[in-house]
């Protein structure tokens, strides 16, 4: 008989797991890459893209693997977008690296492979933040800068 | 203090009867440092000794009188000036006159209630003493003894387990249980966390104790908030279907029992908060009130309380859904 002056410290019943469940593969599978930076146009009229892939197994995105090219304004574009309408701290985007696109630089500028990559693992910081957090994927901006090919700006924003 | 070099001046102190037997309890004084005091319960007589010691023999000590007090109060720090008194008691151990040559009283309060708990806090403490005092005319001789009341329940009747399912629609749910609502100081929490749906990376998982003090009333309501303890339940991701256990020993902290709007001024209560982390530190919690209470030292080897930690562990408790969006995420 246990002594009612000691606490009983059993565990709790508890279901037992499903054994899918335990050794399946898990729900929140979400992985994001950016990569591959592609400088386009010429002369002054430059600018650099990086290719953005999801895979998911999330049901929230329509796609379960996608992969699009976006531009650094195009992040920046995301980040107003959250910042306007959605209710959470949007993490930081590496600089706009405004000295940069000064003239009479010794160097390449913003097409300097040690920035690109350095912009390039900013963004991809950036993008993995946004991406995996909950109020955010309610948004539809993050779906369309995600997953559909280009970004209308003259969307409606909303919530999915 | 006398700032007159002539004249007489005596020394009060204060000696209790049971001095030799009464048990010293701990207490932190406002300043953070603990000190032993004499520990004293509800309805428990209050009686000693009153030394007047004359600090020079042979001179007279003129007086208005001799009293002892006994008293219970609470200060609010930011209101100094104002102390209320919930419990106050008096009795005249001379009346006004001259003494001679040292002298000793004897007094009693007897049966005194003792409603409240000491208690010393961030913006609040709640006090008992005896205070002897020798009226003068330009300034009286008094002395403090402070002394420590502890609050002491037995088993509650009724203490159901704490169940509940939580969650952010679509990403996490997971179904809460602590075995009791009501934990003695020196009790254990027994409990598991069943992870429903779990559409995020967790990367682990924490139980804090967080003791709030609440003081004022009406519109300026304080509270201050204080984590007592952080008990890491779980390190690694978790998938749907498993049941995380809980043991969290309470007898390590320092915590005092539940007390709900003391005098009306104010109140001491404690919460759980079970914390989960993502892997971009984004922080979902859940907060819950537990009611903490002091058990007697007497063992009390009754049928009844046999009875309820067998009722707990094996039957079905109650158990509550409620709203799916009760799961605060802050990133």
């Amino acid at each position: 008989m246990s002594d009612p002056t000691v606490a009983d410290t059993r565990r709790l019943n508890s279901k037992p797991q499903d054994l899918t469940d335990a050794y399946g593969p898990p729900s929140n599978f979400l992985e994001m890459d950016v990569y591959d930076p592609q400088t386009v146009g010429v002369g002054r009229n430059r600018f650099t893209t990086y290719e953005v892939r999801m895979r998911t197994n999330l049901p929230i995105f329509k796609l379960k693997d996608s992969t699009v090219r976006r531009r650094y304004s195009d992040f920046e574009w995301l980040k107003n977008e959250l910042e306007r309408d959605s209710k959470i701290v949007v993490p930081p985007l590496p600089g706009k690296a405004l000295k940069r696109q000064l003239p009479f630089r010794g160097d390449e500028g913003i097409f300097e492979d040690a920035f690109i990559e350095e912009r390039r693992v900013g963004l991809e910081q950036f993008i993995n933040r946004i991406a995996g957090h909950p109020l955010a994927q309610n948004e539809r901006c993050l779906h369309m800068f995600l997953q559909d090919e280009s970004i209308d700006r003259n969307y409606v924003p909303g919530k999915v | 203090m006398s700032f007159f070099s002539f004249g007489q001046s005596a020394e009060i102190d204060v000696v209790l009867t049971d001095a030799e037997t009464r048990k010293k309890a701990e207490h932190k004084t406002e300043d953070g440092k603990k000190d032993k005091y004499f520990l004293f319960y509800d309805g428990e007589t209050v009686a000693g000794k009153v030394n007047v010691t004359l600090k020079n023999p042979g001179k007279r000590l003129e007086h208005q009188g001799i009293k002892i007090e006994f008293v219970g109060q609470i200060e609010l720090y930011y209101d100094r000036g104002n102390h209320h008194e919930f419990v106050s008691l008096v009795k005249d151990l001379a009346r006004p006159g001259e003494l001679t040559q040292s002298q000793t009283f004897d007094f009693e309060f007897t049966h005194v209630e003792k409603p409240y708990e000491s208690y010393t806090g961030q913006n609040v403490k709640l006090r008992y003493f005896l205070r002897a005092t020798v009226s003068r005319r330009l300034n009286d001789i008094s002395k403090e003894m402070d002394i420590v009341v502890h609050t002491l329940s037995t088993y509650p009747e009724l203490n159901s387990s704490i169940k509940m399912e939580v969650g952010i629609e679509d990403c996490l749910h997971i179904e809460f249980e602590y075995n009791k609502s009501k934990y003695h100081l020196k009790d254990v929490i027994v409990g598991k966390i069943y992870f429903l749906l779990v559409r995020i990376k967790i990367k682990h998982m924490e139980i804090d104790i967080i003791k709030r003090e609440t003081t004022g009333t009406g519109p300026s309501v304080y509270h201050e908030n204080d984590t007592i303890a952080k008990y890491e339940i779980m390190d690694g991701a978790p998938v749907r279907g498993e049941s995380i256990p809980i043991r969290l020993f309470l007898a390590g902290y320092e915590m005092t029992p539940t007390m709900r709007d003391i005098n009306k001024k104010f109140s001491v209560r404690y919460y759980l908060n079970l914390v989960l982390i993502d892997e971009e530190e984004r922080r979902y919690f859940k907060q819950q009130e537990i009611t903490l209470w002091r058990k007697g030292d007497v063992v009390r080897k009754s049928m009844s309380s046999q009875a309820t930690i067998g009722a707990q562990r094996f039957e079905g408790s109650k158990s509550s859904v409620s709203s799916m969006l009760d799961l605060k995420c802050r990133a």
